[in-house]
């Protein structure tokens, strides 16, 4: 068992009244991909908002290279080395594309991953780098929030629903150059609707269901029916 | 020529309105909030202005050296201590807290400072004048427009041209994103704020050599920046500049049709420019 990077323990998020999820357990492995699959409003992007301290649920539940995050804000997390590409993208519209990809960098973490290597990984970036970010088609949008996670050199990234609304072109596109970029030693946590891709992807995969884990298992071996047991919760 | 020179008066004032509004712009704009204590801000500032030229007997325009980095820490310390905590989906809190800082301001100076009207001494500036063709400029009226140009094109170059730029843009368009990438808002909002009030110094000393000021003219110098700012067109720096010339074009030329008009025909003139373009008059477009 290789050492984990991230731990959550019996996770419970709330949004003021309302609660989301209901103690969740979960570890990532160093360099492990991770894959998080569940219905709408399974508590999937809670989870993402949680570990990255934009839902704070107090100290204790999330524990990142053995210290505990669960109290942090979303920048300190930040600078610890955990990234998200977040859902729908969410660039900064009053920024280009290169300054959108600047300030990924703002955390001022050392690595692989600058300006150049990130417009090497995809060359359209670097063609169209002083247009409003937000001018850019949605797979270039796409690219721009994943070279943006890399800008930080993170240790740790997530991607919150990267194939959400684009073409399945596109898709595919960025799906295969996944194994590149997660590839260079970081861990990743991919939640994602289209169940094949997520498994495709990833070594592991958890299941969440009205905010609770209903399955976890190797995502190379893991029972098509299992799955649809854990993902509608009917038998 | 009475006219033209009614005209030119009134743009070099519009240079002292965009003063007071450009703070009001910048605040606005990266955080949404609408700073009701700003024109109470710029009396402080002016006080402190007089403070400083009173107890170390320097120029008032030396005084900025003092005022502006002095302006800067209240804000950046006002932001963090009580205003960040206002700031949410709501529009309202921060507006009630601004408007109760408005009155503690205004009375927290009356205490200290008395209801007596005060000026800054600023000694040969205040008369000194040199003539352009048939038009006479004075010098601080001149010195004032070109400060109010350098003061906005400076914002407008730390905006898009600076990191710190960089972050209050992104801040503004997406909170929870920038926080993502390592920008802790409280402190950007702090920043700002900071910026805002350094304005608001230099409007303050200006205001305080010009004409003479007493605890309770703040409000009037809100409403003037708030003028400037929406005739402008809201997020657009330059625009605030124009805004302003042209509230000051207005009033020059109101009170020279008759002198009792001089800030109603301001009022007129954006009332006619709401009713028309009631996104002002160079909104930023927005994608």
């Amino acid at each position: 068992m290789r050492e984990s990077i991230l731990n959550v323990q019996g996770l419970n998020a709330h949004y003021g009244d309302f609660q989301a999820l209901y103690g969740v357990d979960l570890d990532v492995a160093e360099g492990e991909v991770l894959a998080i699959i569940g219905a709408n409003g399974a508590g999937k992007t809670t989870l993402m908002r949680s570990i990255t301290g934009l839902l704070r649920n107090g100290a204790g539940q999330i524990s990142y290279r053995g210290q505990d995050i669960g109290g942090l804000r979303a920048d300190q997390v930040a600078s610890l080395g955990v990234a998200m590409v977040p859902e729908g993208r969410q660039l900064f519209r009053s920024l280009s594309v290169e300054e959108n990809l600047i300030i990924g960098g703002q955390v001022g973490r050392k690595g692989a991953w600058d300006l150049a290597a990130v417009q090497k990984l995809f060359p359209i970036l670097k063609e169209r780098c002083h247009v409003p970010a937000t001018a850019l088609s949605g797979g270039q949008q796409q690219m721009v929030a994943i070279g943006r996670a890399l800008m930080a050199n993170p240790d740790l990234i997530l991607f919150d629903e990267i194939s959400l609304g684009l073409a399945p072109i596109i898709i595919k596109d960025i799906y295969d150059a996944l194994p590149g970029i997660i590839g260079t030693g970081m861990s990743a946590m991919i939640v994602e609707q289209d169940i094949t891709k997520a498994l495709s992807v990833s070594s592991r995969v958890y299941c969440l269901q009205e905010g609770r884990v209903s399955l976890e298992g190797q995502s190379a071996t893991i029972e098509r029916a299992d799955i649809s047991r854990a993902y509608f919760g009917v038998e | 020529m009475d006219w033209l020179n009614a005209v030119v008066q009134g743009t070099l004032l519009g240079g002292l309105y965009a003063l007071f509004a450009a703070g009001l712009s910048l605040i606005f704009g990266v955080m949404r909030l609408v700073n009701i204590a700003h024109g109470d801000l710029i009396i402080l500032a002016a006080y402190l202005g007089l403070t400083v030229t009173t107890v170390a007997g320097v120029h008032p325009l030396l005084a900025l050296l003092i005022v502006v980095p002095a302006m800067g820490l209240i804000g950046y310390a006002l932001q963090r201590g009580i205003l960040n905590q206002t700031l949410g989906d709501d529009l309202l809190p921060p507006l009630l807290v601004t408007f109760g800082l408005s009155v503690i301001l205004q009375n927290g100076l009356l205490e200290i400072y008395t209801a007596d009207p005060q000026k800054m001494d600023a000694g040969a500036l205040e008369i000194a004048s040199f003539a352009v063709g048939s038009l006479t400029l004075g010098v601080l009226p001149v010195l004032t427009f070109a400060i109010a140009v350098a003061v906005i094109w400076g914002l407008q170059w730390t905006f898009y041209r600076t990191a710190l730029g960089r972050a209050f843009r992104a801040v503004s368009d997406n909170q929870d994103i920038a926080q993502l990438m390592g920008l802790n808002r409280r402190h950007i909002f702090g920043l700002a704020m900071a910026l805002a009030l350094a304005v608001t110094a230099i409007a303050g000393i200006l205001l305080g050599i010009r004409t003479s000021f007493d605890p309770s003219v703040g409000g009037g110098r809100l409403i003037f920046g708030f003028e400037a700012v929406i005739i402008g067109g809201l997020g657009n720096l330059w625009g605030t500049l124009a805004g302003g010339v042209i509230l000051g074009v207005a009033q020059t030329v109101g009170a020279k049709i008759d002198p009792g008009w001089q800030i109603l025909a301001g009022h007129i003139v954006f009332l006619l420019i709401l009713a028309v373009r009631p996104n002002g008059l160079f909104p930023r477009v927005s994608g």
